[in-house]
């Protein structure tokens, strides 16, 4: 049956159910569990946020806490998936891919390439992402498109509950390194979620709102702010399609430019910063592909090029708004 | 004067609708309104669809514009006699308040129920409290929600059950023993929700699952109404239920579920999603597959019992759409000694297609009965 759980409660559920579908799948991360500062007893954490909270009660010692060491176990992930397992492993921050990049892409990505396609890397880092959390310049990025410049790579960045626990579930099942990024502003963000288990493919965006006059290509948070915004704009009559890419890698460019094709008008939303990102990334395949489908100069609402501000005020200025992003559809319209 | 007036109200189908888009007016200022024409198409998230007058009168106002939402129960437009004039209308207007839903109502009655069965957990939705049970078997793919324009209209003149099968809708996932398997769960749950002898109303595989009830246990099954039932001849379109199993996205099932409605317009891009997102539950390509095998083998019908039915003195009323390109319309006339109804323009779906139509067929029949 289907009731309304939050996204947060999806990771843990599909964690859970692909846990007991399959044996070979763990799951080890940085407190994941205890945690080094918990007062001792199993289970005392569940992750920065309480995400894995219950995981270990159920499956023991298929959950590993691991040392404060990203290069050595996003390395023990990637080397156990190419060994039979299928692990899971948690980076906490995103921002923290730093330390275990050559990891992820020079190894993980690779893999299959350079073996020759005789080896296959079933892993799935899971890190969260993005602004609106007041947590500062080092712990709010939202650097999807660092990931989907490399080949290799599955990219995943959901904006629902519903999403989340089918996503997850097909990057567990996929045979490749998923990087599965979950915006933290959107934890306690609740959908209608079937308690069985399910799967959503890769590379098919949900189309959360027709419309005829104007189309909006975004992911994550944002997928939410231009909800939003279509709202206020189909007052005034502008009926904006809102499309959720919801994987970044590989990417749905058909129904954005089956999209463009009937309402001539596209506005990239992206939180990520402007230069080589996901929305110029849109932006250049439609201009390219479906040019004289455009009635208008495409529109890019994206953060600006700067680092996340630690001040609230600023940080609230830095995210693309619902109201930004009415007025980028506005100027779409009055070209 | 106001007495005379009788307002159009935004309908409600099934549970979750809360607002539609009025896209288009089929009928205008000064036109005689007969109760059951089709006086405008609404659409909602799930659904496209035409909605028919309830009342008959002189249209004297278009109280709402094309392309607008509405609130369910919103004041759409006006019928009223000639002597009511335009003044008196306008009055009634600015006056018109929206009927709240009846709270105490919907409190009593949520949305769906579930019960433990030897086939597992069955969601099932219960409508009306007095007369006799009808229980409303759905179709291969199919769920409770097929029933969304029947279930409350024929909730006035009996108790209505509408099941979600084994491998289907919210219902469990497994279903081992192919048709055979379907059918010891629709006794099962009759018995699991002690709902007696009652008449049953399949639509397409539902119609077949019914039949095999029948005849297995009479004491159950007062009377049989199938709508573009399986089980009534061999035909049936197995690029339909082989294209319906493989589907694994939009662009490969919207062809496959156009194929369902003589109005390909009614396939709304909710409809779809919502198909896909329960095709993509674990376990149901395998009871879909398992169920399309014993029911469907090599695309014929393994289940051909017109005759059986016919013998068994049953009551029976079958309903069809002419423009079937599932199950061929000549299966109408398998059954010798039925009421046998068919409806023009519409295809493998009239309950949803021709829903007033359809559940005037069935209450005039279950009423004779």
């Amino acid at each position: 049956m289907t009731r309304k759980i939050s996204m947060k409660e999806a990771v843990n559920e599909a964690l859970d159910q692909e846990m007991q579908r399959d044996p070979t799948v763990v799951v080890m991360g940085e407190d994941i569990v205890g945690g080094t500062g918990s007062p001792g007893e199993d289970d005392a954490w569940g992750g920065v946020l309480g995400v894995t909270k219950g995981l270990y009660a159920k499956h023991g010692d298929r959950l590993m806490d691991t040392p404060l060491s990203e290069s050595a176990y996003i390395g023990a992930a990637i080397g156990a998936a190419t060994c039979g397992l299928r692990p899971v492993a948690e980076l906490m921050f995103v921002d923290f891919m730093g330390v275990c990049l050559d990891e992820i892409f020079n190894q993980g990505a690779k893999f299959r390439y350079m073996f020759g396609g005789k080896v296959e890397t079933p892993v799935v880092i899971r890190a969260m992402c993005g602004a609106g959390f007041r947590a500062a310049a080092q712990h709010s990025q939202m650097l999807t498109p660092v990931f989907t410049h490399i080949p290799g790579l599955k990219v995943v960045c959901p904006s629902n509950a519903y999403d989340t626990k089918g996503l997850l579930a097909q990057s567990i099942r996929d045979n490749d390194p998923v990087i599965f990024l979950e915006h933290k502003n959107l934890y306690a963000h609740e959908s209608d979620v079937p308690e069985e288990s399910y799967t959503i493919p890769f590379g098919e965006a949900a189309v959360l709102r027709e419309g005829k006059s104007a189309t909006v290509a975004t992911y994550g948070q944002t997928v939410h702010r231009s909800v939003e915004a279509a709202e206020t704009l189909a007052k005034d009559g502008v009926d904006v399609e809102v499309i959720d890419l919801r994987t970044l890698s590989p990417i749905d460019n058909d129904t954005v430019i089956e999209s463009v094709e009937k309402t001539g008008r596209l506005v990239c939303v992206d939180e990520a910063n402007p230069r080589c990102s996901i929305a110029s990334d849109v932006s250049a395949t439609v201009a390219q592909e479906a040019f004289g489908a455009l009635k208008a100069p495409i529109q890019m609402v994206t953060a600006p090029h700067t680092p996340v501000p630690f001040s609230p005020a600023l940080e609230d200025l830095y995210i693309p708004t619902a109201d930004g992003i009415a007025d980028a559809v506005r100027k779409t319209m009055a070209a | 004067m106001s007495e005379q007036i009788i307002p159009i109200v935004m309908p409600k189908w099934g549970l979750s609708m809360q607002e539609g888009r009025l896209s288009v007016w089929h009928v205008k200022e000064g036109d005689v309104i007969e109760p059951g024409q089709e006086i405008m198409d609404v659409e909602t998230e799930k659904i496209a669809n035409a909605v028919e007058a309830a009342d008959g009168g002189l249209l004297r106002r278009r109280v709402a514009q094309e392309d607008m939402v509405y609130p369910v129960r919103a004041l759409l437009g006006v019928l009223a006699p000639v002597e009511v004039s335009d003044a008196e209308i306008d009055v009634y207007v600015a006056g018109f308040e929206m009927p709240q839903a009846d709270e105490e109502e919907e409190e009593q009655a949520p949305a769906y129920l579930f019960v433990e069965t030897p086939a597992g957990r069955l969601r099932y939705a219960e409508r009306g409290s007095e007369g006799d049970a009808i229980v409303l078997v759905h179709g291969f793919g199919g769920d409770l929600d097929n029933w969304l324009f029947n279930i409350d209209a024929l909730a006035a003149g009996g108790r209505v059950y509408a099941i979600d099968l084994p491998g289907h809708g919210q219902s469990a996932k497994t279903a081992d023993g192919g048709i055979v398997g379907l059918v010891d769960a629709l006794s099962g749950f009759t018995d699991a929700v002690d709902i007696g002898a009652a008449h049953f109303v399949g639509h397409s595989l539902g119609g077949a699952i019914s039949a095999m009830l029948a005849l297995k246990d009479p004491g159950k099954v007062k009377s049989l109404t199938f709508v573009d039932a399986a089980g009534l001849g061999e035909e049936i379109n197995s690029t339909y239920i082989d294209g319906f199993i493989a589907a694994e996205s939009r662009r490969e099932l919207k062809p496959v579920i156009e194929h369902l409605f003589a109005d390909k317009a009614l396939v709304s891009r909710q409809m779809i999603d919502d198909l896909l997102k329960y095709k993509r539950l674990d376990g149901v390509d395998e009871a879909l597959g398992s169920i399309s095998a014993s029911a469907f083998g090599g695309g014929v019908q393994s289940a051909v019992l017109a005759d059986q039915i016919t013998r068994s003195g049953i009551p029976v009323l079958v309903i069809w759409g002419e423009d079937d390109a599932i199950i061929p319309v000549s299966h109408a006339e398998a059954v010798a000694g039925a009421k046998i109804e068919i409806i023009v323009g519409v295809g493998h779906m009239p309950q949803m297609e021709a829903a007033g139509q359809v559940n005037d067929l069935i209450r005039d029949f279950l009423d004779a009965v």
